[in-house]
């Protein structure tokens, strides 16, 4: 007993030593707020947080981006359970940030309720959910939040002309994930694509169920893509999340391509992945923190297109010798036509 | 009694210091200062009054999948599947919430409510306790695998049938919502704490009551301490089993009722996230002792908690760390103690 | 055997001087001191409490002694560790044995300083040593064998075979025959000659006063944590080292052989009766086969045999712990075939279980709570326990029954093995009974302890009682037993009156030299 409390005392005498340790640099960074006029920003991640290569990375990267062009100070809450979602934008929003955004849908409920009690703090969610009353049309979010909403059916357009013009058997497939509006909006989009430079390709839909689990089914995605490529399909765009790992590594087997969603997935299958429809997370989130710097900033609905850089698909040095360049010119052309207004791009199927 | 209270605080004071010291380098391995970082901690949890409502909210859920794991461990039972005991107790009392008519008081449907996700958690950790007893399947791969199963059928029931558009929950309840802490004291506004803190408290001192004075808890630790022993004192040690594992998944499910009838008032998907797990912790620090378990229920809740008050300093990761930190003491420290415990009466 | 003069003259292998320890307020020794010279066999005797096994554990080098000195081999070893022990070849053979029963008896051997060639197991080697050692010592086992499969006796060969494996010279044993057959003590013994006749040295801790003067050549007789007496064997009586054991005169087994004069009158409608039981063991079907018979009140039945001949499962199917193939068995007139072990109870069966450690008690449990033990529906009002009846029936059963502490809220692990053994007997004596079955009742239990149960159990049976009693110790079976039974391969292979019994009579059919009809 006596060795114990030894061991105590002397665990004790280390822990209050070391509680006076200050290292240089710390004091700022503790004391939260800056005493500048730079914007003070709140995010929460969802479950999962960061590292996951897709929303919640993009959002870090378009506050971190903030952070160092705007002069904005970013606060970062990741979430360990389904309560910490609410409490996190409570912690936030009790320190006075000026602009708070939850990253993902799951926030709209909780943002909604909010910026009720904090009328004088801004909010913001990423692919708010927007209700509809009983007549079927939709309930405007609070005057104080933003709902970021994104074309995703612009950016599947023109992955859906690159599919159309880089096959060569003219049959392309897509995968989804769970059967839902938001995933045929990528459905759609797609299909137009693939329409408006090859009336005469197939097109091989399919998805992956009908509960959240489709958008965690590698396996499944698998499955789904041989099938597709067994019937002649050489370009596979997924809409899926992490079941389009299974999509990949079919094409890794197979040696036929494939197309990424929401981010680069480029190294997912290195070679085989001919490019991905990137949502620009990072743009809708640094461009809050300019509209909140600028005082420009209101509640409502913020739509990031082709035109607002919102969506839009990866050509860079590790996919451009699989684009050929008539074809990127020929995406770059339809890119500015929707643009411009002249061709309309469907969010239904 | 004196070697009694040793016994039972050195452990929990030793793995809390080796925690705080690991903490303490971590935290300066981020070049931050401990000092400033536990303070932040103690504000963003106990300082202020929020905070302490969800910690106090956070300590209600792992109290009940504390005291699950606890009475399993009780009867030599190792319950991994106070995570989905606990969303199908949400569930059913979910469900109940939806087809009980608007404007019932809350007295009269709280009953109800209880029996519901009582009834939840009972179906799904009775399950394997049956196994177990009928044909002696181990009670840790079924209840880890009941986990994958019951998960899956939950969210695909709600994402096929029950949810509101748009969102991963069901309808609202309007039929005896639990009131919030915050309605009696105003301090805690916005914090997600409510009345079930109560019933956890008064479960946990139900619990004890059974184990320590009733003649089904004495036959319930005999039969953990040593099952021959209990079957040679006339106890059905199958029946123990399996009612104990049924016992256990009410309490996990009961604790379903803290998000459900206390917080959202819907059951949406995967509220339970990392509740039940934890509750594993819980027991095992608590020493499954109903009282310790609650006292290490808060100790948790404060650890997540403080883990969000200083996630824009260092990283959340940190507070996980710390958690397994105190885990692992506890273990390695309580046999220690034993062993001196032991040593002296011995002769 | 000239053991007094090769004492006087050998080197000293142990001397322990003035040892003091205590853990918490209990002291364990309080200036104890033992000299064991080499190459004799010692015999460190005492009651159950008087600090035996700790001397000796301090002589392992598991406790440090708060005061003393400890001289091996004459140099000083003051509070070294178990692994100095182990290095200047000081041995201990536990009770309970340290064996993994999944491994082989090799595999076991091995264990924690495995041969290595070039850097693969070898086991070969270890075999082949196993072998030899087995071969020099007389300790036939094989080294191939699952431990898992051995009988108790074998396993204990290997215990043994392991710490000379390791080089032990000097070897400690606790109570090594509480768990052999007459024949395999016999064997023990002629192995310890052996070792004795190659000059190493034997510390047996015991209590039974046959074994100490049959193979020790020098004896320390301990009380109270003290040293109260050295005695030369061939110089001493059992009678003597009984007294100094105890501090009084005590009843000693010269005495058997007095059994109930009941027994010699014509029973009358018997209290159990057992027909054709047939029982499937763990391991072989028909552990019990065939087995009938029946105890009139007032009468012992005793069962003898080598352990493992369906003694357990007989004893356990009758008590309601193991399903029953065929046959039946009745209480009083009434048929319990199918009842559970609570409704047995209630039909008036006591049972005194042969492992209290594993059955009889639940070891974490008080005194007061294993006092309960298979009656907890009998102190329970409403769904809760009536804790003031528990304690009052505690103090009663300690009172009545001389268990120590005498404190009702001390756990039972914490007691030795006889006050152990008295929580056990106080609570199945005290019950409402008709049919007492009584397994192994004094096993590891001190002489003192074993002279008061062997008192109750007697005393039960004038009380009218039918009392089935199992023994691996035969004395005990003929001390006690109006009618014997011996049990060999599942079956009774002879049952004899116990005038017609004896030693000599018994052992060819325990041995399945005979078979009656």
């Amino acid at each position: 007993m006596r060795k114990l409390l030894i061991v105590v005392g002397v665990l004790l005498a280390v822990h209050v030593a070391l509680l006076f340790v200050r290292p240089s640099g710390s004091a700022q960074a503790a004391a939260g707020t800056g005493s500048d006029r730079g914007v003070n920003v709140g995010l929460v991640l969802d479950i999962g947080g960061l590292g996951d290569k897709s929303f919640n990375d993009g959002a870090y990267r378009g506050a971190v981006r903030a952070e160092k062009e705007l002069g904005a100070h970013i606060r970062l809450i990741e979430p360990g359970e389904e309560s910490d979602r609410e409490s996190g934008l409570r912690l936030l929003a009790a320190q006075h940030m000026d602009l708070v955004i939850g990253v993902g849908f799951i926030f709209t409920d909780d943002v909604t309720q909010l910026a009720k009690e904090y009328p004088n703090i801004n909010f913001a969610v990423v692919d708010y959910a927007i209700a509809t009353d009983k007549a079927g049309n939709p309930i405007p979010p609070p005057p104080n939040v933003a709902a970021l909403k994104f074309k995703e059916e612009e950016g599947s357009f023109l992955v859906g002309a690159l599919a159309a013009l880089v096959s060569r058997s003219k049959k392309v497939g897509f995968v989804g994930g769970m059967d839902v509006p938001l995933i045929q909006k990528f459905e759609a989009g797609y299909k137009a694509g693939v329409r408006s430079v090859c009336p005469n390709c197939t097109v091989i839909s399919q998805y992956a169920g009908v509960t959240p689990i489709a958008f965690r089914n590698p396996g499944k995605g698998k499955e789904l893509a041989l099938s597709q490529y067994q019937q002649g399909v050489d370009v596979i765009y997924h809409a899926s999340g992490s079941t389009g790992l299974g999509v990949f590594e079919a094409a890794r087997q197979t040696g036929k391509y494939a197309i990424g969603v929401d981010a680069d997935q480029y190294s997912e299958a290195p070679g085989r992945v001919l490019t991905s429809m990137v949502k620009g997370v990072d743009v809708a989130v640094f461009d809050m923190v300019k509209r909140v710097r600028d005082k420009t900033f209101s509640g409502g609905i913020y739509t990031y297109g082709l035109a607002q850089n919102g969506v839009g698909y990866v050509y860079d040095e590790h996919n451009r010798a699989l684009i050929p360049d008539s074809v990127r010119a020929r995406v770059e052309q339809l890119k500015g036509e929707i643009i411009a207004g002249k061709i309309p791009v469907p969010s239904t199927r | 009694m004196r070697r009694t209270v040793e016994e039972a605080l050195l452990p929990a004071l030793v793995a809390l210091l080796v925690a705080a010291v690991v903490g303490d380098v971590l935290i300066l391995s981020f070049g931050q200062s401990p000092g400033s970082v536990y303070r932040l901690l103690i504000d963003g949890t106990w300082g202020n009054a929020y905070g302490f409502g969800q910690v106090l909210y956070k300590t209600t859920t792992l109290t009940f999948t504390g005291l699950a794991v606890a009475i399993g461990l009780r009867a030599g039972l190792f319950n991994i599947g106070a995570e989905s005991q606990l969303a199908a107790g949400g569930f059913l009392a979910g469900l109940a919430g939806l087809m009980l008519p608007m404007g019932l008081p809350a007295l009269a449907t709280l009953p109800i409510y209880i029996v519901a996700a009582a009834a939840g958690g009972a179906i799904v950790g009775g399950i394997p306790g049956v196994l177990k007893a009928r044909f002696g399947a181990h009670e840790v791969i079924t209840t880890i695998m009941l986990n994958f199963i019951v998960l899956a059928l939950l969210n695909y029931l709600t994402a096929a049938h029950l949810k509101v558009e748009g969102t991963l929950h069901t309808a609202e309840i309007h039929a005896g919502a639990l009131p919030r802490l915050s309605s009696m004291i105003g301090a805690f506004r916005g914090s997600a704490a409510n009345v079930v803190l109560f019933l956890a408290l008064i479960t946990a001192a139900a619990v004890a009551w059974f184990l320590f004075r009733t003649r089904r808890g004495f036959e319930l630790r005999a039969t953990g301490l040593q099952p021959a022993a209990a079957e040679y004192g006339g106890v059905n040690v199958g029946g123990v089993w399996w009612r104990t594992m049924a016992l256990s998944g009410a309490l996990a499910g009961i604790g379903g009722l803290n998000y459900v009838l206390g917080y959202k008032h819907y059951y949406e998907e995967s509220f339970a996230s990392g509740a039940g797990f934890l509750g594993i912790a819980v027991a095992i620090v608590g020493r499954n002792n109903p009282i310790g378990v609650v006292v290490a229920a808060f100790v948790f809740a404060t650890m997540s908690q403080g883990g969000l008050a200083v996630n824009a300093v260092v990283p959340k990761q940190i507070v996980d760390v710390l958690q397994a930190v105190v885990i692992i003491a506890v273990a390695a420290s309580v046999p220690e103690v034993r062993r001196l415990a032991r040593a002296r009466s011995a002769a | 055997m000239s053991s007094v003069e090769s004492s006087a003259s050998a080197p000293i292998a142990i001397r322990l001087s003035d040892i003091y320890k205590s853990f918490g307020p209990v002291n364990a020794n309080r200036g104890a001191s033992i000299q064991v010279a080499r190459g004799e066999i010692h015999a460190l005797v005492g009651e159950n409490g008087a600090g035996k096994s700790t001397l000796m554990r301090i002589l392992g080098g598991m406790y440090a002694p708060d005061a003393g000195k400890m001289e091996v081999n004459g140099r000083d070893v003051t509070g070294w560790t178990t692994a100095e022990a182990i290095d200047a070849g000081v041995g201990m053979v536990h009770q309970h044995f340290m064996l993994v029963p999944t491994l082989t008896v090799a595999e076991n051997m091995m264990l924690g300083r495995e041969p290595t060639s070039r850097g693969q197991l070898d086991s070969a080697r270890v075999a082949r040593e196993v072998t030899e050692l087995s071969k020099r010592t007389g300790l036939a086992v094989h080294p191939q064998r699952k431990v898992a499969d051995l009988s108790v006796g074998e396993a204990q060969r290997v215990e043994i075979l392991k710490t000379l494996y390791r080089g032990a010279k000097i070897l400690i044993l606790d109570e090594p025959t509480a768990v052999l057959s007459p024949p395999e003590i016999d064997e023990l013994w002629r192995v310890l000659r052996g070792m004795r006749e190659r000059g190493e040295t034997i510390v047996l801790i015991t209590h039974k006063l046959d074994e100490v003067m049959e193979i020790s050549d020098t004896i320390t007789v301990m009380r109270h944590g003290q040293t109260i007496a050295q005695l030369t064997t061939t110089e001493t009586t059992p009678a003597a080292i009984a007294k100094a054991m105890v501090g009084r005169d005590v009843q000693l087994a010269t005495h058997y052989g007095e059994t109930s004069s009941r027994s010699l009158e014509l029973p009358s409608a018997s209290l159990l009766e057992v027909r054709d039981l047939v029982v499937d063991g763990p391991r072989r079907a028909s552990a019990v086969d065939g087995v009938g018979f029946s105890i009139a009140p007032g009468e012992i039945l005793g069962i003898a045999g080598v352990e493992g001949n369906g003694q357990t499962e007989l004893l356990e199917a009758l008590a309601g712990l193991r399903p029953v193939r065929s046959g039946s068995t009745s209480v009083a007139g009434r048929d319990i075939t199918a009842l559970s072990v609570k409704s047995r109870g209630d039909a008036g069966l006591s049972h005194i279980p042969e492992d209290r450690h594993a059955r009889g008690l639940v070891l974490d449990y008080t005194i007061a709570e294993n006092l309960i033990l298979g009656q907890q529906h009998r102190f329970t009002t409403g769904v809760r326990l009536d804790n003031d009846a528990i304690i009052d029936n505690a103090r009663r059963q300690i009172d009545a029954f001389d268990i120590r502490p005498a404190v009702p809220s001390v756990p039972a692990r914490a007691l030795s093995g006889g006050n152990q053994q008295k929580i056990v007997i106080a609570r199945e004596m005290s019950r409402g009974f008709q049919v007492l079955l009584a397994a192994q009742p004094t096993r590891g239990v001190d002489v003192g302890a074993i002279e008061f149960i062997h008192a109750r159990l007697r005393e039960t049976r004038n009380a009218g009682k039918a009392i089935l009693l199992v023994s691996a110790d035969l004395a005990e079976v003929l001390a006690l037993s109006d009618r014997i039974a011996v049990m060999y391969g599942g079956k009774f292979a002879a049952v004899l009156n116990r005038r017609d019994a004896s030693e000599e009579v018994l052992g060819p059919y325990m041995t399945g030299a005979e078979h009656a009809a």
